[in-house]
């Protein structure tokens, strides 16, 4: 609240200096006529203070209450009018729809995802903004205003009170004798708590990080003590599920040919080559490129190299037999990329525990590496041209 | 050993033949093919002719030395053109020959056969006697009855004969291998030369074809079967071959129609990758000469690994190992 204090300081300066210049002339009933004069002079500059700092919080203002709820209104209708503009069903028009309908509609090509056109609701967009804190008086709302972040120490102060009451209770319990032990570790499996970041957002305050740890220490020892429902949930408002990373690879199913030998089939990017491999189970080390024996299509020895280290890290060099196919790309891409798609169909013949190995050495991965975009003023991705002193 | 092959052998080998200060070569199965049908041969029918022909490095050219080396431990006459695309290829002199006006000749390269084809067969030039009378320029001539070595002397000494020299040499040992007295092999690496495009050109920028080079006339001369007493032995070779794709290997290819018309009935060898018992030998005698370094190379992964990086190629098993 920076606005109002130097307001404050200017008009404190400004009433002392009357004050200074009035009681120039009298010692004795001055204080009650600079009273009196300071009464008056409050109240006038409340107004004006208030005048004054309704031009400048307008900027913050407008972006709360009535023009919100003018955005929303837009918003609303916006959603309807493009759900008839879709052929949809304006009731049952969701945000996922909301998006795929603009993606189709404003089509870009741009590569930040965030410079895309969006349609979201306001609340998503404009920033949370805290409303004026005080009231026409002067008088803040919240009786922990003066502490500076009134929403951090209400909230500690929510919680420490709970945990007295649970405190109390188990006393009480404990007294009684119907004490129990009871441990809680199941509800922390599968979660975190906030992040600062997330904390600061959800009070709409700064907060320091001791703050944050603080905050965090009170709410496990609230965990450890023994508590009721509503207390849970008051704690789980401060939890995130964290989504299991799902660690499966896809393996393919086995096929079977005319033969009645087992193979599999996959594909693999590498830059701008594309490969599909097809590995047999029972062979002997041959492998054929688009019809043409490895040694001949690939003369460099790197590129064998690569070739062969799914087969040499899963201890198989002579055991199966590969036909692949492989297009685009240069030599060392479309190595790469039958490398990816001969691991991928590896992975049916192989154990659960090797595929792990596999992923961990990276040889199931895709290779995210792209030619980088040439921009202007520069001569290449990175280089810049020459520099020249004069 | 030098005097049999004094400018032949390839150099990846003769690097080789260097550090191991022995010359060892692996007995295969082209190369003990074709030895059975040398020593069926009869040799009173027209010469039969043998093209090895096979994938890059496969060890054609060896196969070919081995031949050569069992022919001179049986006495022949070996006649030896290492890679006749030299011939084709770059080129600094070319002259109109003095024989015939049409043609060109290459004093350097015959020059330099002339000399590797004295150390060759030396005990061979003062036995035959040269048929005819041939005149070099106004001063020079050699008489009919004198022995072929001062033909070849005359072509070493005055380069500008050179390439006629080496004319007279070829129609000389052709007519003569079939009186019966020396067995002739005609031993030519790089045959697919002598029909393809070459890279030669004329003062006035316009391109040679083959024939009109004195040398690649004779040569296939040579190499047509109308003489008897000998065998010849041909190679092709793509590594040093002019406008012809990479992974061609085939007579069909290599030779062009011109070529394969001109040595249709011929007897092909294929010349493939190491089986895996000659795969396991080349390794083992590698090991022995201490030439694999790595400690993985004596263990069964590291020699599964070879296998898969060369596919069993020799020449690409050759270059691995150099590095190892």
């Amino acid at each position: 609240m920076a606005a109002p204090c130097v307001f404050w300081g200017t008009a404190v300066s400004y009433r002392l200096f009357l004050g200074g210049r009035v009681s120039l002339a009298l010692r004795q009933g001055v204080w009650k006529a600079a009273a009196a004069e300071l009464q008056i002079l409050r109240l006038r500059h409340t107004t004006g203070v208030t005048a004054k700092k309704n031009v400048a919080a307008l900027k913050r203002e407008t972006y709360t209450v009535d023009f919100i709820k003018k955005q929303i209104e837009e918003f609303n209708i916006g959603k309807r009018h493009l759900a008839n503009m879709m052929g949809e069903d304006p009731e049952t028009f969701t945000q996922e729809d909301i998006d795929r309908a603009i993606a189709y509609l404003f089509p870009s090509g741009l590569f930040e995802k965030q410079a895309r056109p969006i349609m979201k609701h306001p609340e998503q967009i404009f920033p949370k903004q805290r409303a004026i804190q005080w009231g026409e008086d002067g008088r803040p709302f919240h009786f922990l205003f003066y502490t500076g972040k009134q929403s951090y120490y209400s909230l500690m102060h929510e919680a420490y009170g709970k945990l007295l009451d649970v405190e109390k209770r188990q006393n009480q319990l404990q007294a009684k004798g119907l004490f129990s032990e009871k441990t809680k570790t199941k509800d922390l499996i599968g979660s975190r708590w906030l992040i600062k970041e997330e904390l600061e957002e959800m009070l709409v305050e700064k907060l320091s990080d001791q703050d944050y740890a603080q905050f965090i220490r009170l709410l496990e020892r609230l965990l450890t003590v023994e508590c009721s429902a509503e207390e849970e949930e008051f704690v789980q408002r401060f939890r995130r599920s964290v989504t299991v990373q799902s660690r499966k690879q896809l393996i393919e199913p086995l096929q079977y040919d005319g033969q009645g030998m087992a193979f599999s089939t996959s594909e693999g990017k590498r830059k701008s080559a594309k490969a599909e491999a097809i590995v047999y189970e029972h062979g002997s080390g041959r492998i054929k490129v688009n019809g043409i024996d490895y040694l001949l299509y690939f003369p460099v020895t790197q590129d064998r190299e690569q070739l062969m280290f799914p087969f040499h890290f899963l201890d198989r060099l002579g055991k199966h037999d590969v036909t692949c196919t492989v297009s685009g790309g240069g030599r060392s891409s479309q190595a790469g990329a039958i490398r990816l798609a001969m691991a991928k169909a590896l992975c049916s013949f192989v154990t659960e525990e090797e595929v792990e190995w596999m992923r961990q050495a990276g040889l199931l991965t895709a290779d995210p590496r792209v030619r980088e975009r040439k921009k202007p003023g520069q001569e290449g991705a990175r280089r810049k041209f020459t520099w020249k002193k004069r | 050993m030098r005097t049999l092959f004094p400018h032949s052998l390839p150099p990846r080998f003769s690097m080789q033949v260097k550090t191991f200060s022995e010359a060892c070569l692996m007995v295969r199965k082209p190369a003990l093919e074709l030895l059975h049908y040398l020593k069926n041969t009869n040799f009173a029918h027209p010469a039969v002719r043998y093209v090895l022909y096979g994938e890059k490095g496969t060890g054609k050219t060896l196969s070919l030395c081995h031949v050569i080396h069992f022919c001179a431990k049986q006495d022949w006459l070996i006649l030896h053109v290492p890679d006749a695309h030299l011939w084709v290829k770059s080129c600094r002199s070319l002259l109109p020959s003095t024989y015939n006006k049409q043609r060109l000749d290459q004093p350097a390269e015959a020059s330099i056969w002339l000399k590797n084809f004295k150390t060759t067969n030396e005990r061979f030039l003062s036995q035959i006697k040269v048929q005819e009378k041939y005149v070099w320029n106004k001063r020079e001539s050699t008489e009919k009855g004198s022995p072929l070595g001062e033909v070849v002397e005359q072509g070493i000494m005055r380069v500008k004969n050179a390439t006629d020299a080496v004319g007279v040499v070829l129609r000389e040992l052709k007519g003569q291998s079939s009186l019966g007295g020396f067995r002739l092999l005609v031993a030519v690496d790089g045959v697919n030369a002598l029909w393809g495009k070459t890279t030669l050109k004329r003062e006035d920028k316009s391109l040679v074809a083959p024939e009109e080079l004195a040398l690649v006339h004779n040569l296939r001369k040579m190499v047509k079967n109308d003489w008897h007493g000998g065998t010849i032995v041909l190679t092709l070779s793509q590594t040093g071959s002019l406008f012809k794709p990479r992974k061609a290997y085939l007579p069909q290819e290599l030779l062009g129609k011109e070529g394969f018309d001109a040595l249709d009935p011929f007897i092909p060898i294929l010349v493939s990758n190491y089986s895996p018992k000659e795969f396991e030998s080349c390794i083992q005698y590698y090991l022995e000469n201490s030439w694999l370094q790595h400690e993985k190379a004596h263990t069964e992964e590291g020699k599964k690994e070879l296998l898969f990086l060369s596919n069993a190629n020799p020449g690409q098993l050759e270059r691995l190992c150099a590095h190892l």
